[in-house]
């Protein structure tokens, strides 16, 4: 079904109900949402099957992804949702990456975008309505030429049929794709689904083993120029002065311009450009920057956690309640700032022409880049053309409000005339800003005589995420939603009479940005951690003190009762060995992980995980199974490693030997376990990260006693 | 300078300390072997030297004169290396931007050790960096391929 432009996908998408009845339930305050979105969140959006899917004469099926495929598997899963549909031939379906418009922009943020573990699930209803309607529509294409009823035609496998009468899809699809899509199509029953639910292949296999796969720092277009661009060293400085001669007088370099982030060198390669930067000589002017140390952020974090902040959730009066409870634990938690070190350093390709704009890149955020672009093109953001290429990880970074990286090439591209791919170093991508924030947190409650929790008061310190992007209006009683969620909606409150939850929320130079999972990142390292602890002062143990906190959720007690029977909790581990075990619920997933540890010198090493995972319906079992088991050594390289820090406002970590991530010789064996449920179908992509640091330090406390609080895990810190 | 690349040889005009892996991406289009450092620490620019895995990100073109280098499209003509053929099996794929590295580092490793333990493979691997975390999956493959070679000898 080809030859629909756009403009006619958007004008069928003004009218009524398809695909409606999304639950949305997402960390991102509704406020916060209608802002980010550049349209009315359009769960009233008619479905147009044409934006979605392509059936070619030969029968190939290509489904036009609206999200990223970043790792997740979404190429796949979101394709099998719209093949179980379209009844077609899974063998001859391929997908790729639509182009950014807004007939593609999420159901509930109403841009197009990947992130927040969404892309199933917001996509779910939408994309099985396309594949109907499209089935639909090559029936009707079929029984027009055959002058027959629709009713009496039938279609599968990629055929629709009539008595004898057979045509297969690709013969009818150019005739279905001019007729109406249909107001109203039946969706297949759950119990006839043949694809969704079935551990399938990935489709982008071929090209990922091959070296195929385009990514964006594979671009190359005619005439085109590499760019490295020399930004400043401290957060917010400014270029002063720059020399460039000595930078131009290295061969293959053409020129060196400056623009807002920094000064570029232009060159005909990267090598060459490297080399170009190398030798250019810029004055900074760094401002009150450089007087920016971790340490005296600590101080003042540590000053702050203590005093109480803007209420975020509340119930009884935690404060008095704390002060009748027959003992009280108390602890203080800290996490440092991060960085998202995708495998591939951030890039991004620009071209401008009279009156359009071209950009190949990998990116969460396509119709936000595409704005700011136009913007800086001095186009419509219609004219500007985004071509999405595989991310190498996004993990958060690629979805970026400030769109600094496209920015800086359409800058580039306009100044030179001609395409220009900037290229990140390692040493760039990990200085470049836009960390996870650095938080404490501080956690007091009281038990009562039998050791249940009476009271608890939970105070966090942390930059706001949304601060540092245009929406930092939306921050209402100095709350923003993504610094406390997992601890201000945290199931075990449920079970708590008296409790309080408040939030600082400082400001820094340092740019944060949302990292994979978010505020759950350090919320469930203090709660699961605190909990534990908590367990230890009653005398339980810590899975039994966690069913009795969960005697009314039954999602969390599954989850706990599952993941403990598969890890055999309580049985003997080999000498030298410990147990832990975390649970939290994060983007609609519940999970736990329970994991095996020992101590070797002054290295933990983690040598088992089993997960149970609680995420409602699955598509596809085996891109689940898939990302828990990424979304642990993602974790695990925060828990063990993971930490930036500043001095006189800088950056002092650079490249892989200061900034570690876990290796293939400290990644444990990690088993999942999906489990059955009713629940409404959640992410996955995130929710493995954040139990995993408390699971190992909880472990880390079973096996030597010392109770570690602050991230990454060192066991000789104080 | 001449270089020998995947069973060609190619003129580049490039200067003597130009890493390897910019001239194989920028200068001949080869662009399946990845940049991730430039300093030799992730293995995303992992290619073969004589059969011999190389980082080429920190190895200048002076270095490889003469020798034969084996880049991710070089592997096997048909993109069948029983390396390959485990990782779709598997499923091993993320992201997928480290796993031309990670390809090339196994089918090094399985010519040397056709029958690797699970030391073996993590010694042998752990130059290779995963951000996606797959390497619970790249230590099950490494022993699939190493059947599938095994198969494929005896058959």
């Amino acid at each position: 079904m080809t030859g629909r432009s756009l403009s006619r996908r958007r004008f069928l998408a003004q009218s009524a109900a398809a695909g409606g009845g999304l639950v949305i339930g997402f960390s991102l305050p509704t406020a916060v949402r209608r802002v980010l979105a550049q349209e009315p969140p359009q769960t009233k959006r008619k479905v147009d099957p044409n934006a979605f899917i392509r059936i070619a004469p030969d029968d190939t099926v290509t489904i036009l992804l609206k999200h990223s495929e970043m790792g997740q598997g979404v190429a796949t899963s979101l394709a099998m949702v719209v093949a179980e549909e379209l009844s077609c031939d899974w063998m001859k379906v391929s997908s790729e990456h639509a182009p950014a418009d807004l007939a593609y922009a999420h159901t509930a943020f109403g841009m197009q975008m990947t992130g927040g573990s969404t892309s199933t699930w917001e996509s779910f209803d939408q994309l099985r309505t396309a594949g109907a309607m499209a089935r639909q529509m090559l029936i009707a294409a079929a029984a027009s030429r055959w002058g027959v009823a629709e009713a009496d035609c039938r279609a599968e496998n990629g055929v629709v049929s009539h008595g004898s009468k057979r045509l297969r899809y690709g013969e009818v699809a150019s005739a279905a794709a001019k007729l109406p899509a249909p107001e109203q199509v039946r969706l297949k029953d759950p119990k006839d689904w043949t694809l969704i639910g079935k551990p399938t292949h990935r489709l982008d296999n071929p090209a990922k083993i091959t070296g195929a796969a385009q990514f964006g720092i594979d671009v190359r277009r005619p005439g085109m120029l590499v760019a490295l661009v020399a930004r400043s060293p401290y957060f917010g400085g400014k270029v002063k002065a720059f020399r460039a001669e000595k930078a131009k007088a290295v061969p293959g370099v053409v020129d060196v311009v400056q623009i807002p982030s920094g000064v570029a060198v232009l060159a005909r390669h990267f090598w060459a450009a490297r080399l170009g930067r190398e030798a250019l000589d810029v004055d900074w002017e760094s401002g009150a920057e450089d007087r920016h140390y971790t340490e005296n952020q600590r101080t003042t974090y540590r000053r702050m956690v203590r005093s109480p902040g803007a209420p975020a959730s509340t119930r009884g009066e935690a404060a008095a309640a704390i002060l009748r409870a027959a003992k009280l634990v108390e602890a203080e938690y800290e996490v440092p700032y991060l960085a998202h070190a995708m495998m591939e350093p951030l890039n991004c390709t620009a071209e401008i022409t009279p009156g359009a704009c071209e950009i190949w890149t990998g990116t969460q955020f396509q119709t936000g880049d595409q704005a700011a672009a136009a913007k800086i093109a001095g186009v419509k953001p219609e004219q500007v053309k985004l071509h999405t290429m595989y991310l190498g990880g996004g993990f958060g970074r690629r979805a970026n409000p400030n769109a600094d990286f496209v920015s800086e090439a359409v800058h580039l591209a306009k100044a030179a005339g001609k395409p220009v791919k900037v290229i990140w170093t390692r040493e760039d991508d990990i200085r470049g800003g836009y960390y996870r924030p650095m938080w404490m947190s501080r956690l007091r409650a009281g038990l009562d005589a039998n050791g249940r929790i009476s009271s608890w008061m939970h105070t966090i310190v942390g930059q706001s995420i949304l601060g540092g992007t245009p929406f930092k209006a939306m921050i209402k009683n100095g709350i923003d939603e993504t610094s406390v969620e997992g601890a201000a909606d945290s199931p075990y409150l449920k079970s708590i009479p008296d409790y309080h939850v408040d939030l600082h929320t400082p400001e820094s130079p340092v740019t944060v940005l949302w990292w994979r999972s978010v505020g759950h990142s350090h919320t469930a390292f203090a709660v699961e951690s605190f909990i534990d602890e908590l367990a230890h002062a009653a005398g339980k143990d810590p899975v039994a003190f966690r069913r009795e906190l969960f005697k009314d959720d039954p999602r969390h007690l599954r989850v706990v009762d599952h993941c403990a029977e598969k890890f055999g909790w309580g049985k003997p581990l080999p000498a030298g060995r410990a147990a832990g075990i975390a649970v939290h619920e994060s983007f609609k997933s519940a999970v736990a992980h329970a994991v095996e540890v020992s101590v070797e010198g002054d290295a933990i090493r983690v040598h088992r995980v089993v997960s149970a995972i609680d995420c409602g319906p699955v598509v596809n079992p085996n891109g689940v199974e898939a990302q828990i088991q990424g979304g642990v050594v993602y974790g695990l390289s925060a828990a063990l490693f993971g930490e930036i820090t500043f001095s006189g406002g800088r950056v002092e970590q650079s490249n892989f030997h200061d900034y570690p991530i876990v290796r293939m010789n400290q990644a444990p064996a990690v088993e999942v376990h999906i489990i059955k449920s009713g629940e409404p179908m959640g992410g996955t992509g995130e929710p493995g990260v954040p139990p995993i640091a408390p699971a190992v330090a909880n472990a880390v406390f079973a096996l030597t006693g010392k109770r570690l609080r602050r991230l990454p895990l060192r066991l000789t810190q104080t | 300078m001449k270089l020998h690349v995947n069973g060609k040889e190619h003129e580049v005009a490039a200067p003597a300390d130009m890493p390897l892996l910019w001239a194989l991406r920028d200068l001949l289009g080869l662009t399946g072997t990845k940049y991730g450092c430039g300093m030799a620490l992730c293995g995303v620019c992992t290619v073969h030297a004589d059969g011999l895995p190389l980082r080429s990100c920190v190895t200048p073109l002076s270095a490889v004169a003469g020798r034969k280098i084996t880049t991710i499209e070089g592997l096997d003509p048909q993109g069948a290396h029983p390396v390959q053929k485990a990782w779709a099996e598997l499923d091993v794929v993320q992201c997928g931007y480290c796993q031309p590295g990670q390809i090339m580092a196994a089918a090094a490793l399985l010519k040397e050790t056709p029958r690797p333990t699970d030391e073996e493979i993590d010694a042998a691997l752990s130059g290779n960096l995963c951000r996606c975390g797959t390497y619970v999956r790249i230590r099950a493959a490494v022993h699939r391929a190493s059947e599938i070679s095994a198969a494929g000898r005896r058959s």
